[in-house]
């Protein structure tokens, strides 16, 4: 059964604009897949080789702006933007990394969060590149209707789902585990911590780009303050996580299912609205507190949390 | 030639010197001890044949070979592996993953890694603790886990910093076992002990350091006659 799970959802996912979803809730749907794709790649470098970055939007940001100035200097589809943003992110990451990876633990996050707002900061100065803080807008949108947007994002979802699975059960899932237990018993037993840090941050930084690159051609509008967001990017990415379940295969899923229906949720609150970052705050201590280990790992808590709650 | 050759290390933290002028080889098949009082230097010494520290002075040579100044991971694949007095395991990893994440050094495959594991888990004698999570293991079933795990990097030289330190006895009489079994697999060992007898019966020779000099170099008996060592070391364990 457990093997069959992640078919049969994928399966049921697909059928489901056949059954004549409203907009909104396929708009809704097509976040959840995009947040699921972030976080998966941020579990990977954060959660499996434990580099916890606070800095996702760099890679988000800039497989963005790979379609995005793509189609504005080229007149190509931005949709090329996707593939592209594969090379682009790649060197961007190994720049990254060469900066950032030598840093241990908390540094590190710092310093991938340093990276992230100069990222913004320069996209919103290399004006004649990026068009500054104006951002970049689709001339039309491919689609009016979400159908095609969904699929896409539910292919890419699929693509990083088999490709994450496929590197944790293999050397480098190894590896990588290694690394964030201990990284001196890693380098010792002969593994090349540099590079082996160097590649997670890579495929965490390419997974990532490519779901910039779809939100650009999905939202049709970007600009440095909404693509390069510390709060609504890199911050939401390590919140999925954390809800769902560090370092666990499912736990970016269920985080964000809950984050993406959360932020509707206190969005249609018509005063506390405005206050969602401080709602996700208080979410978060919640959350570190009573289920550190995110809904997936601390499952069996929960079960028995409501099992003690019914015979009480 | 000797597998190993240390000419000359010195490793200097600020004023101290932590190894001072230090010179020995070590053969191939041979077990060598290295003994010394708390301090003496014997951790640092390992520390900079394994690649964490560069030597401030003098070089270490590995089969012929210049190996001061490689990055560990480097040395480890050249054929040295080492475990750690204060033991490293992968904690939130099973014993299984902890060996198999060395063995895929030099695995090819998955299935590979695996079969080197469990073969190394039999022969420690944890395989019965295999799929257990390496946080929860007692002590003297962690020293022997880093052994297997350093083992199964396939090295030619096994450096152990303490394996025996803080075992009951029936657990030092199996990781004695196990010690003349690798050395039976031809692997040579420089091994870091406490334990006078233990390092006195297993030893083909030995080396003491005393404040990061080394005060004596010869086979047990002529150690344990050694009036600077007896003063330097045993005198010390004697009164302790
Ligand atoms: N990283 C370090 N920085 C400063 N001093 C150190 C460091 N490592 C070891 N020392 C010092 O070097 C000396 C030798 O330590 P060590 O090699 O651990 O001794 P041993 O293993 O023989 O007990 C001690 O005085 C210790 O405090
Ligand atoms: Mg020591």
């Amino acid at each position: 059964m457990k093997k069959w799970l992640p078919y049969i959802i994928t399966g049921l996912l697909a059928l489901l604009p056949l059954i004549g979803l409203s907009t909104y809730m396929m708009h809704i749907l097509i976040l959840v897949i995009m947040w699921t794709v972030i976080g998966m790649a941020w579990n990977l470098l954060g959660g499996y080789c434990g580099q916890v970055s606070f800095g996702h939007a760099a890679f988000f940001g800039i497989g963005a702006y790979t379609a995005g100035i793509l189609y504005f200097k080229t007149g190509l589809s931005a949709w090329w933007g996707i593939p592209l943003s594969i090379f682009f992110v790649s060197v961007a990451s190994l720049l990254i990394g060469y900066v950032t990876l030598r840093l241990r633990g908390p540094f590190f996050a710092l310093g991938t969060l340093a990276i992230g707002e100069v990222c913004r900061v320069t996209a919103e100065n290399l004006r004649d590149f990026t068009q500054g803080t104006l951002g970049i807008m689709l001339k039309e949108r491919t689609w009016i209707d979400k159908t095609w947007y969904y699929y896409i994002i539910l292919g890419i979802a699929v693509f990083t789902f088999i490709s994450i699975r496929k590197i944790i059960n293999s050397k480098l899932g190894y590896y990588f585990v290694a690394i964030r237990e201990d990284q001196d018993a890693a380098e010792s037993l002969g593994i090349n911590t540099t590079l082996y840090k160097t590649i997670a941050l890579i495929l965490s930084g390419v997974f990532t780009g490519l779901a910039g690159a779809f939100y650009m051609n999905y939202m049709g509008y970007i600009d440095p303050e909404i693509v390069f967001a510390l709060h609504d990017i890199s911050i939401i990415t390590i919140m999925v996580v954390m809800v769902g379940g560090v370092a666990t295969f499912w736990g970016p899923v269920v985080g964000a299912v809950i984050m993406v229906l959360l932020a509707e949720m206190i969005r249609s609150i018509p005063r506390l609205g405005v206050a969602h970052q401080t709602m996700f705050g208080i979410l978060l201590i919640l959350i570190i507190i009573f289920l550190p280990n995110g809904i997936v790992g601390d499952f069996s808590k929960i079960r028995k949390f409501f099992r003690f709650g019914r015979a009480g | 030639m000797a597998l190993l050759e240390v000419q000359n290390v010195s490793r200097f933290f600020g004023g101290l010197a932590a190894v001072n002028d230090v010179s020995f080889g070590v053969n191939k098949g041979e077990i060598v001890g290295l003994i010394g009082p708390n301090g003496a230097g014997k951790t640092t010494l390992f520390n900079v044949i394994n690649g964490f520290y560069r030597p401030s002075k003098g070089e270490v040579i590995f089969k012929g070979e210049r190996i001061s100044g490689l990055k560990p991971h480097k040395i480890c694949k050249k054929g040295i592996a080492r475990t750690f007095q204060v033991v490293k395991p992968l904690q939130r990893m099973t014993v299984l993953e902890n060996v198999m994440a060395s063995a895929f050094v030099r695995a090819r495959s998955r299935k590979e890694a695996e079969d080197a594991a469990l073969e190394l888990l039999e022969f420690t004698g944890l395989i019965d603790d295999r799929d257990l999570v390496s946080k929860g293991l007692p002590l003297g079933k962690r020293k022997r886990l880093e052994i297997a795990r350093a083992l199964a990097t396939g090295p030619e030289l096994l450096m152990l910093d303490e394996s025996f330190a803080g075992l009951n006895p029936t657990e030092l009489n199996e990781s004695i076992r196990i010690i003349r079994q690798i050395k039976e697999r031809g692997i040579t060992i420089l091994i870091i002990e406490h334990h006078m007898k233990v390092i006195m019966s297993i030893s083909d020779r030995i080396v003491v350091l005393n404040y990061g000099e080394k005060i004596a170099e010869g086979p047990p008996d002529e150690i344990g006659r050694n009036p600077q060592v007896i003063e330097a070391y045993l005198g010390e364990a004697h009164n302790a």
